[in-house]
């Protein structure tokens, strides 16, 4: 039983930051912009929130820090592909590269010093459940966070008209722009959005998963999220199971390697992705849903022409 | 992805790095694997650069590009750093070892030194270093600490250098107790601290009392801490990431070949060679010895010295391998050549080796 409880916690680590990189990255491909710099926003906000909570010594004012590192470098990106109608692909592809170097610059004077840890927030009652009462009710306020906001974004996008207006505008937003809607607007909303969800997946890997600063620390977990979007069918409920369906096969095959079972440690290191994979494709394979959620303008340019 | 980082951030240093020129001075060239900020591989080579400056003053002026990854980018690189008039340059992660050698050929006036690799030509050195040494060390002082009689072993990939760690490791756990276990977890990468920390956890979980690791980053140390189990810090020395956890840790050091080499070459003396250096040539350093009894601090640095004056030898028979077939008899010492090409584990590694 208490290696089953470890288990889950652990499970719960690993997969809260993709889950929160992947959700801000939802919205944004909803408005119709491909914002590939996931790891470059997820970076700044691992750097900035490890610095401010380190000097202040208060990981709050770190996680703010790191919410606004994602969406400075955020407002960056709009700028670039909203304002001035860069290519996206180009543009988010620098803003990662962009991102693990200034916040390899920015990190210099803080690597080799612990950090402050943000500390579990556990809920009084619930936590003491067995089995999954800490894993779940004895966590970060990260986590809780992350699970609210889940909600929140499944009940904004499909139930709320501000929602219905982001979708308008990432489905065809040559309409959306007749009807009266600012698409540039609505589309540089919901890239700030993905920015401080970004921010706080970084924040998360460099507070709470491992405090401390290295460079390049997010290790490709931005690129994971943006895979997770896509097979997920842009669905928040399916990102809930892409995530966690990743961050329990990680965990699982490094205790499989453990106990010593006799697989081949590389295949064991790929079954996460696979398993996410083949998971996502069987419960997206119907067709006509998955063409139904892809946003049509996704990646298109918009330029107004009055 | 990466790639193209490495190659941005290489093109912009190389620049940098050809601007600043004074005539008279000796110039030395660095290339890095990864960013010196890694607080491992990368920032111990750079800690050797500084000891060079250190060293010599205004005679020298070095650079070095960091983050350059192992491919053709490395040629490019390397190829740059030689014609902007590096009169040295040290090549320091393996995968450099035939762009070092083709440059090399292309530059026969400047010579090289490259970290880790077997090929060799006239203008060009190799060195490493017998990490193993401090791996047998910590085995033993493991073996002392340990309640469970298991350790977690996280490892990056089943090459050599790795699979040797681990079997000096146990070697010298075994030696002071041969029921020790160890369980070995493969993360498939040399730096994701995420995941180092993830495979700390399930090690602990799983009944290790104390974790080391043949991984860049401190996170499974720093895990450890949290868990209230032992470590050991690897590459530099991690006693701040673990201040109640660390044991001690093998710290690479190459400032005195580094300093060394470029004395050589300032005599005039410097010659193509092939170093691997451990306790001996202090390219091994063990960090100090912290939270352990003083008996068992004793045992480790007399291990060392015998191990530096050359009277024990990690790999001295018997030795058996995993299958229970011998490896070598008793009394002999395994040659460098199946050192070098390890793939195989000793008895009593609860893994089976990937291949």
């Amino acid at each position: 039983m208490e290696i089953l409880e470890a288990i889950l916690i652990t499970i719960v680590t690993a997969s809260t930051p993709l889950l929160l990189a992947a959700l801000g990255e939802l919205v944004v491909e909803r408005s119709g912009v491909l914002n590939l710099g996931v790891e470059g926003m997820m970076i700044m906000g691992a750097v900035c929130a490890f610095a401010v909570s380190l000097t202040t010594g208060n990981p709050y004012l770190g996680l703010v820090a790191g919410m606004l590192g994602g969406v400075v470098m955020s407002i960056l990106f709009g700028f670039l592909t909203l304002t001035l109608v860069s290519n996206q692909v180009a543009t988010g592809l620098a803003l990662t590269l962009l991102g693990l170097g200034l916040s390899g610059m920015v990190g210099e004077g803080f690597v080799g010093t612990p950090g402050v840890k943000l500390a579990p927030l556990p809920i009084p009652g619930l936590v003491e459940l067995p089995v999954i009462g800490r894993a779940l009710f004895g966590q970060d306020p990260l986590f809780y966070l992350s699970v609210v906001l889940t909600i929140g974004t499944t009940w904004f996008l499909f139930k709320s008209r501000a929602g219905l207006i982001v979708r308008a505008v990432g489905e065809n937003h040559g309409s959306a722009h007749a009807l009266g809607y600012s698409v540039i607007k609505v589309r540089y909303l919901a890239v700030m959005f993905g920015g401080l969800c970004a921010g706080l997946a970084g924040a998360y890997l460099s507070l709470v998963y491992t405090s401390l600063w290295i460079e390049n620390m997010t290790a490709g977990r931005g690129w994971i999220a943006l895979a997770l979007v896509v097979f997920a069918s842009w669905l928040p409920k399916r990102l809930i199971i892409g995530a966690y369906l990743f961050g329990t096969v990680s965990i699982l095959q490094f205790h499989a390697q453990g106990a010593g079972i006799g697989i081949p440690s590389q295949l064991l290191s790929a079954l996460p992705y696979l398993a996410t994979i083949l998971a996502l494709v069987f419960i997206s394979r119907n067709r006509a849903v998955a063409r139904a959620n892809t946003p049509a303008c996704l990646g298109l340019a918009f330029v107004p022409d009055r | 992805m990466r790639k193209l980082f490495a190659a941005a951030a290489a093109l912009a240093l190389g620049l940098a790095a050809g601007a600043a020129q004074a005539a008279d001075k000796v110039k030395i060239g660095f290339v890095y694997v990864g960013p010196i900020g890694d607080h491992g591989w990368s920032y111990q080579h750079d800690h050797g650069r500084l000891a060079i400056e250190k060293a010599f003053g205004d005679k020298v002026e070095t650079s070095y590009v960091e983050n350059v990854s192992e491919g053709p980018d490395a040629e490019r690189v390397i190829e740059k750093l030689a014609r902007s008039g590096n009169d040295l340059i040290f090549t320091t992660s393996f995968g450099f070892m035939n762009p070092t050698l083709k440059v090399a050929k292309r530059y026969p006036k400047v010579k090289f030194e490259h970290a880790t690799g077997y090929k060799r030509s006239k203008n060009v050195s190799t060195y490493a270093a017998r990490f193993y040494e401090g791996r047998y060390v910590i085995g033993q002082i493991a073996a002392k600490m340990s309640k469970t009689k298991t350790v977690g072993y996280i490892a990056s990939f089943p090459i050599p250098e790795v699979v040797r760690g681990i079997n000096a490791f146990l070697l010298g756990a075994q030696s002071i107790d041969p029921d020790m276990k160890i369980k070995v977890i493969w993360v498939n990468s040399w730096f994701d601290p995420g995941k180092e920390a993830d495979a700390a956890k399930a090690l602990i979980d799983q009944g290790a009392d104390i974790i080391t690791q043949h991984t860049d980053s401190p996170a499974a140390l720093q895990v450890a801490e949290e868990r209230g189990v032992f470590a050991f810090g690897q590459a530099s020395d991690m006693i701040k990431f673990g201040p109640k956890s660390q044991l001690t840790a093998i710290v690479d050091d190459w400032s005195e070949y580094y300093v060394n080499r470029v004395q050589a070459l300032l005599d005039g003396k410097w010659e193509s060679t092939d170093t691997w250096g451990g306790f001996a040539e202090k390219m091994v350093v063990m960090a100090p010895y912290t939270n352990i009894p003083a008996d068992v601090a004793d045992m480790a640095k007399k291990t060392a010295a015998a191990i530096e004056s050359g009277e024990l030898h990690p790999f001295k028979g018997p030795i058996f391998k995993q299958d229970g077939s011998q490896a070598i008899k008793e009394g002999e010492i395994l040659d460098a050549g199946t050192l070098l090409g390890m793939n195989w584990y000793v008895k009593g590694v609860d893994d089976k080796l990937p291949q």
